[in-house]
């Protein structure tokens, strides 16, 4: 009964239900976007850490987890790798690079990382070879790196960086590719540690630079091994060193706590919005009904199925304007330029769209609530 | 002839602070199987609110109110709502009709709701419309029917699940003289052709020559019971005379409405269990 209530009555005003429905859907991509985009930034600054083949990273201390300002010399690489229950380290460097064309112009700005062959923080070669060579001129390019420049594996690219104030190009030979490993907002290239240390951007060209100096050290876990523990044991062991786990690590990048607080507070105030538009339209709708809901009361239609025709009718007008928008939002993110760091990825939709289709229920409990009050005795004018 | 309602010393007293008010004082009224009541009176006579006590719409102060054999003032609300749904049938004075609902499925609502919707009790329904002469207006919204086609829908409605008891209230309050005359008629008709018990609630004195007794309501009081034919064609008469300008034919009930003969025996429904 209460079904055949809701959907007569949708059936029979198509247009207000779809107007309404379509609003939801701009609410809908609303969400979905700034999730996606909230997803895209986390994924820009933390995706090469997230997917870090190690349980540790050691920082120096003091440096407030920032790996730009973390400097951890090659002596200690020994002393962390002689820790109980260290099963592997990599160390790991990152600087800033640009590929650059024939004539010099910049293709790409990108993440240069330098990481041992063979060691923690090595991406795996998705296609092509991965790296072996300590020293050799060659790289393993970010997927998201071929995807916008079209570079293949065999292909040479030139990088350029910047030595004191002048311009240093190098010729890396691409011999694999890896899935997406972006790193502070930009996407990766892989460089074997050595040829990092060698190429890297450096302040003065004539100062004193020492090698060897990693930013910081990816430590693999002996199975079996509490991550706490070892950590504990590192920081007592080794001086002046801070060890953390990845999601620390990356969550402690600059900005990223800001960045995620911000687009996670425009969600939340764009549900808010969502449930109070719901909530506001089924309200309107109930108060303007009043009448033929008392007489539906009085010739004997229950409570029950009255509520539960508002709450059918809440539902089905929900689902349709978040499948309208989630359509919306999946053409959006495919005709969107690629510079635009969106991404939509399964868990990402599904928790937004779970959380869409209950701020319909949600913003119609006062509709439910209003129905459930009018008394059969208006049908009476009473 | 047996009695479908019964109302018993009803009191429908509304107290606010110190002050109260009796809307209903020590009403008893009686209604047979295939009589059709009408429940005449100024505003404020407590006519409406004592058909809202006979509907279980509203809880008398004290009194008791059997309908086909059950106090409904003993019923829960659940219990009264489903008795209204199974029991009684409704027309009122506007906003009868569920406006996204077409005036066929207005009248099978009631046998969706009582759970008996089936081929057979919708074609029943179907021709319950015919006999109404809303034959071209099966398939029309409520706002695609005249307010005379509507309460002609709400007629139908009130009747095609079989009720005990038909409640009218002010059915003609929206009407032009002619469809006024027109819709009360063939409720009348209806009401003896299928020995249903009804009362029509109307301040349109000239309605009343097609009830079978009427009540008059003063102050909350049943004041007199009219049951001579006399007695109800000279009240008609007064209500004539007091809309002079709404003069009408005499009516002819068995000539002029229906236009349809009726093509079944109506409804032929098994009654509601309980």
């Amino acid at each position: 009964m209460a079904f055949y209530l809701a959907v007569k009555e949708i059936l029979r005003n198509r247009g207000r239900f779809i107007l309404f429905s379509l609003v939801i859907a701009l609410i809908t991509v609303l969400v979905l976007f700034i999730a996606a985009l909230a997803q895209g930034l986390a994924d820009a600054n933390k995706e090469y850490l997230e997917k870090l083949d190690a349980e540790l990273i050691v920082f120096q201390k003091n440096v407030d987890l920032s790996t730009a300002a973390s400097r951890i010399p090659r002596d200690k690489f020994n002393d962390i790798r002689r820790i109980e229950g260290v099963a592997e380290i990599g160390p790991l460097g990152f600087a800033t690079a640009s590929i650059v064309s024939e004539d010099k112009t910049t293709l790409l700005d990108v993440s240069l990382i330098g990481v041992e062959p063979g060691k923690p923080g090595m991406p795996p070669a998705l296609e092509g070879q991965p790296l072996r060579s300590p020293r050799a001129y060659q790289t393993i390019i970010d997927g998201n790196v071929a995807k916008q420049t079209g570079i293949k594996v065999g292909d040479r690219i030139r990088i350029k960086t910047i030595v004191g104030s002048d311009e240093k190009f190098h010729t890396l030979e691409v011999i694999g590719i890896t899935d997406g490993r972006q790193f502070f907002y930009a996407p990766s290239i892989f460089v074997p540690f050595n040829t990092w240390d060698s190429i890297k951007p450096q302040p003065n060209q004539n100062g004193l630079t020492v090698e060897g100096i990693a930013n910081v050290v990816a430590v693999r876990v002996e199975s079996g091994e509490s991550i706490e523990t070892v950590a504990a044991r590192i920081q007592s062991r080794v001086s002046n060193v801070e060890v953390v786990d990845r999601k620390m690590a990356y969550e402690a990048s600059p900005g990223y706590q800001a960045q995620q607080g911000t687009l996670n507070t425009q969600r939340g105030f764009t549900l808010l919005i969502g449930i109070l538009v719901i909530g506001g339209f089924f309200q309107i709708q109930t108060l303007q009904k009043v009448p033929q809901i008392g007489v539906l009361k009085a010739i004997g239609t229950s409570n029950h199925s009255i509520a539960v025709a508002v709450v059918l009718q809440i539902i089905l007008v929900t689902i349709l304007g978040v499948a309208i928008g989630s359509i919306g939002t999946f053409l959006l993110t495919i005709f969107l330029p690629d510079g635009i760091p969106i991404l939509l990825n399964g868990t990402t939709a599904l928790i937004a769209i779970s959380t869409l289709l209950l701020i319909g229920p949600i913003g119609g409990l006062v509709s439910v609530r209003l129905a459930l009050k009018v008394e059969p005795l208006a049908a009476l004018g009473m | 002839m047996d009695t479908i309602l019964e109302t018993n010393s009803v009191y429908k007293i509304y107290q606010s602070g110190n002050i109260s008010v009796t809307a209903v004082d020590n009403a008893s009224i009686t209604l047979r199987k295939g009589e059709f009541v009408a429940m005449v009176g100024p505003s404020g006579s407590g006519k409406t609110t004592m058909l809202a006590l006979i509907a279980g719409l509203l809880r008398p102060t004290k009194g008791e109110i059997i309908i086909d054999g059950k106090d409904i003032v003993k019923m829960s609300d659940v219990e009264r709502t489903r008795f209204r749904r199974e029991k009684v049938g409704f027309t009122f004075q506007a906003n009868n009709l569920v406006p996204f609902l077409t005036a066929l499925e207005n009248v099978e609502l009631m046998l969706r709701m009582n759970k008996r919707y089936n081929r057979q009790t919708a074609e029943q329904a179907k021709r319950l419309l015919v006999r109404l002469g809303l034959e071209d207006r099966l398939n029309n919204l409520p706002s695609q029917l005249s307010g005379g086609q509507q309460q002609r829908v709400a007629i139908a409605r009130a009747l095609v699940h079989n009720p005990a008891i038909v409640l009218a209230d002010e059915p003609t309050a929206a009407l032009d003289s002619e469809r006024a005359f027109q819709v009360v008629q063939i409720l009348s008709e209806l009401i003896h052709e299928q020995g249903k018990a009804a009362i029509m609630v109307t301040h349109d004195l000239r309605m009343v020559q097609f009830a079978d007794r009427v009540i008059q309501m003063l102050d909350g009081k049943v004041a007199r019971v009219l049951d001579s034919r006399n007695e109800i064609e000279a009240l008609a008469a007064i209500g004539q005379q007091q809309s002079p300008t709404q003069t009408l034919p005499a009516p002819k009930p068995k000539e002029t409405i229906p236009t349809n003969p009726l093509p079944f025996p109506i409804p032929a429904l098994q009654p509601i269990g309980d």
